[in-house]
């Protein structure tokens, strides 16, 4: 069994170094983010080593995101994920779930952490659910830590324990 | 009515917020960072002293940071001898969203229980939302610091998000907890 293979996608090398930093219009040397457009947003994530990885579709090799882990603490086993499927076509159909199984088994039989962390736009349904389905556990509210259109959003925080990890 | 320029951000009734002065402070946070207990209850980990050096590069980065306003970090003295107790500062901001948050620190266990903290973070929550308009703060209490989540409690803080088991101490678990306040919380 391949560790970076699921049922609908792999995650492959990302030579993107850049994606890391994609669509911020102000530049934040001291802060990396992966942001998906749109969708989930991992909230001022420190400069860190971490693992990123291109997700693509099994079927024809078709690139359909980018999903991170780092933040790495060691001393707590503890690491944070962030994941975009870019476009809305690929929405909805399984890729985003698929993707983090394979990460979680990355961090949790690979790296052996303890945990895995991450947080996510109140009203991303669709992405709250993906979520759910990989094992993340509903761990609180920011509440109004975004402001957009005039109006709040609360974020999210779901995680991770190994033992809720089903291998 | 008082008038607006008589505000007094930076002096309290026993202590003061000053400018930190790397030449002078950097000695006596140096010795701080001796006590673990003291690193673990700020949540620095894992502890390690830090020389005197070190202190001071630490003290160039934050003022590179606060230069940008991405930092705004304070010495807390004592307005009766001028002695540096603490430290007081909020970071991460994240301006488009008015958001940041707050940390603060009384180096020495004798200088605490004195009501020194409480003053510092009133201080410091009046400089987040009447100064720099904040809408929210966080703040980040490990779960092994008991004192710590009824101290911020005090201030209005809520606890928002429990991260569970993320901490691992002298072999035990503990979460972290994240508490928040909103500027129309404290306001009331």
């Amino acid at each position: 069994m391949d560790l970076f293979t699921g049922t609908l996608v792999r995650l492959a090398p990302s030579h993107d170094t850049q994606y890391l930093r994609l669509l911020d219009s102000e530049p934040q040397p001291q802060l990396t983010e992966a942001r998906i457009r749109k969708e989930d947003e991992t909230r001022g994530l420190p400069d860190g080593k971490g693992f990123g990885f291109d997700i693509r579709a099994l079927a024809e090799d078709r690139l359909l995101g980018f999903v991170y882990l780092g933040i790495i603490n060691w001393i707590d086993r503890d690491a944070w994920t962030a994941i975009a499927i870019g476009e809305r076509d690929s929405w909805g159909q399984g890729f985003g779930t698929d993707a983090m199984r394979i990460t979680l088994r990355y961090a949790f039989s690979e790296l052996h952490l303890h945990r895995v962390t991450l947080s996510v736009f109140s009203n991303n349904t669709r992405a709250i659910r993906s979520y759910e389905k990989a094992g993340f556990r509903h761990e609180g509210r920011i509440r109004e830590a975004m402001r957009r259109d005039g109006a709040f959003f609360d974020i999210l925080q779901m995680g991770i324990l190994r033992a809720e990890w089903q291998g | 009515m008082t008038s607006v320029f008589e505000t007094q951000l930076f002096i309290g009734k026993n202590i003061r917020f000053a400018a930190p002065d790397p030449g002078t402070d950097a000695a006596v946070e140096s010795k701080w960072t001796e006590d673990a207990a003291y690193l673990h209850a700020i949540g620095i980990r894992p502890a390690y002293p830090l020389p005197v050096n070190v202190v001071k590069k630490q003290h160039e980065e934050d003022q590179k940071e606060a230069n940008k306003n991405h930092l705004f970090r304070w010495a807390v003295r004592l307005r009766e001898d001028d002695r540096l107790i603490g430290w007081a500062k909020i970071s991460n901001f994240e301006w488009t969203h008015h958001i940041g948050v707050v940390a603060l620190g009384i180096g020495m266990s004798d200088d605490r229980r004195k009501g020194f903290g409480a003053e510092a973070l009133g201080m410091l929550l009046r400089y987040a939302f009447d100064e720099l308009n904040l809408h929210r703060l966080r703040a980040v209490v490990p779960g092994y610091n008991d004192g710590a989540q009824r101290f911020f409690a005090r201030f209005g803080f809520v606890e928002e998000v429990r991260r569970r088991e993320a901490l691992l101490l002298n072999g035990q678990r503990y979460d972290d907890v994240w508490m928040g306040l909103l500027q129309r919380e404290w306001r009331t």
